[in-house]
């Protein structure tokens, strides 16, 4: 979705500033937010995707005045109820008044964190032969999904260069919305500065994006 | 979606964080979303108390410290680190653990790398922990891509003019961990030393590692 979550080459958000010797925290509710969004994810309620689909259909307005674990408990209470874990009535009241929807991978318990601490894989089995090879030039479509994507608006359009494959991966377009993994090769492509951001972009500079392959055509 | 975000709310709450008179209407919120789910037997709050401790304790800056300093004195790991890193750093047994998907990607005098997510925060979790503020906000995912030097300039950091910089705009679910240039003056270093020297934001391609001597 052309959100304002796609931040790539907007002006006007001001500078960039390290806090010194930051808190992984800043709050207790932070903490407890991100470890809620872990266990129910791992619980099976929801995949990664869905979790940024969620945060990023936040109002405009929501999303750029909310702190980040605002955004992350917004989505997440949106998400759970949307797909039935809780009801409306029980987050206004903090208790538990419907019966328990049990999630696919069963209630998340101190011996399933381990594994959480490592990755989840997302290579899959390819469904086709790649379509590009590092060196290949290619375009990023001008394409624009209402839905979750992973293609940032500032490269639609552009003509740019496959630099390396990562194998195929769950396609989050397809995941996001609950369709399954659509597994897609996924290509690192290079584009260069004034490419994207014209004639008077930094010529010493390079960037590049994860693609999956539905976001590129040949050129 | 289903819930009313209309409301506002004072996300603001750090200054009475700490002396427990009064709670954060965030904190009241979390805390009820915590007992809903815990009541019906969705998690366990010791689950989540273990998760937050082993962001807080364990998985930090310090683990991807120890992959660069091996990668600066060990010149087979740099080249296995570089060809691939998930496979390199999970030969390294308890000095971190990595799922799939990570790559390697190294400075030189000709060519600084700098990572940014543009559209959210994805970030090599289990090399540098949880991202800082700064990473997740919209000044750096805005600008990283089309202003990296102004950037760095900001951050106080020059490089010269005709280095390559080049951004990785961390789209799917590769992670990319920047090898950062070893510091002049460490000939002879062990790898404990040369770890101390590793920041997190020269793992990011937003800084450079300590100099020997330095204030930290």
């Amino acid at each position: 979705m052309n959100g304002v979550h796609d931040m790539g080459g907007m002006d006007g958000f001001g500078k960039v500033e390290i806090e010194p010797n930051e808190p992984v925290f800043h709050a207790e509710w932070e903490a407890r937010t991100m470890a809620l969004v872990r266990a129910m994810g791992a619980a099976g309620a929801f995949n990664i995707d869905t979790s940024r689909f969620y945060r990023e259909a936040l109002p405009p307005h929501v999303y750029l005045s909310s702190s980040y674990y605002k955004k992350w408990l917004l989505g997440l209470e949106d998400l759970l109820v949307d797909k039935g874990y809780v009801a409306p009535e029980e987050v206004e009241k903090g208790h538990a008044l419907k019966p328990t929807k049990a999630p696919p991978r069963g209630p998340f318990r101190r011996d399933d964190v381990e594994r959480i601490l490592v990755r989840g894989k997302f290579g899959r089995e390819p469904q086709a032969p790649a379509k590009f090879k590092p060196g290949d030039r290619v375009r990023a479509k001008n394409i624009h999904p209402a839905t979750h994507t992973r293609l940032p608006r500032y490269v639609r359009g552009h003509f740019g260069v496959v630099e390396l494959n990562h194998g195929s991966q769950v396609f989050p377009d397809s995941a996001a919305i609950g369709a399954g993994d659509d597994p897609q090769w996924l290509y690192t492509v290079v584009f260069e500065s004034a490419e994207l951001w014209g004639a008077d972009a930094d010529p010493t500079v390079k960037i590049s994006i994860d693609a999956f392959e539905p976001y590129l055509e040949a050129a | 979606m289903a819930q009313d975000h209309d409301h506002s709310h004072d996300d603001h709450d750090h200054h009475d964080h700490g002396h427990g008179s009064e709670l954060s209407e965030m904190q009241i919120r979390v805390r009820a979303l915590e007992s809903v789910l815990t009541e019906k037997g969705y998690v366990e709050s010791a689950a989540l108390d273990a998760i937050i401790e082993a962001y807080e304790t364990k998985i930090g800056p310090h683990n991807g410290a120890r992959v660069v300093a091996k990668a600066w004195t060990d010149p087979a790991f740099r080249q296995a680190l570089l060809e691939d890193a998930t496979k390199a750093v999970s030969t390294l047994g308890h000095v971190a653990r990595t799922g799939d998907h990570l790559v390697a990607v190294e400075n030189t005098p000709q060519r600084h790398n700098m990572v940014v997510c543009t559209l959210c925060s994805c970030y090599p979790w289990e090399m540098l922990g949880l991202p800082p503020v700064w990473y997740k906000a919209a000044p750096y995912r805005s600008r990283a891509v089309k202003d990296p030097r102004g950037v760095l300039a900001d951050l106080g950091i020059a490089l010269p003019n005709d280095t390559e910089i080049r951004v990785w705009d961390s789209t799917a679910e590769m992670r990319f961990l920047v090898l950062p240039m070893r510091p002049k003056g460490t000939e002879g270093w062990s790898e404990e030393q040369l770890a101390e020297l590793v920041t997190r934001d020269s793992m990011i391609g937003t800084g450079f590692p300590k100099t020997p001597g330095a204030p930290s």
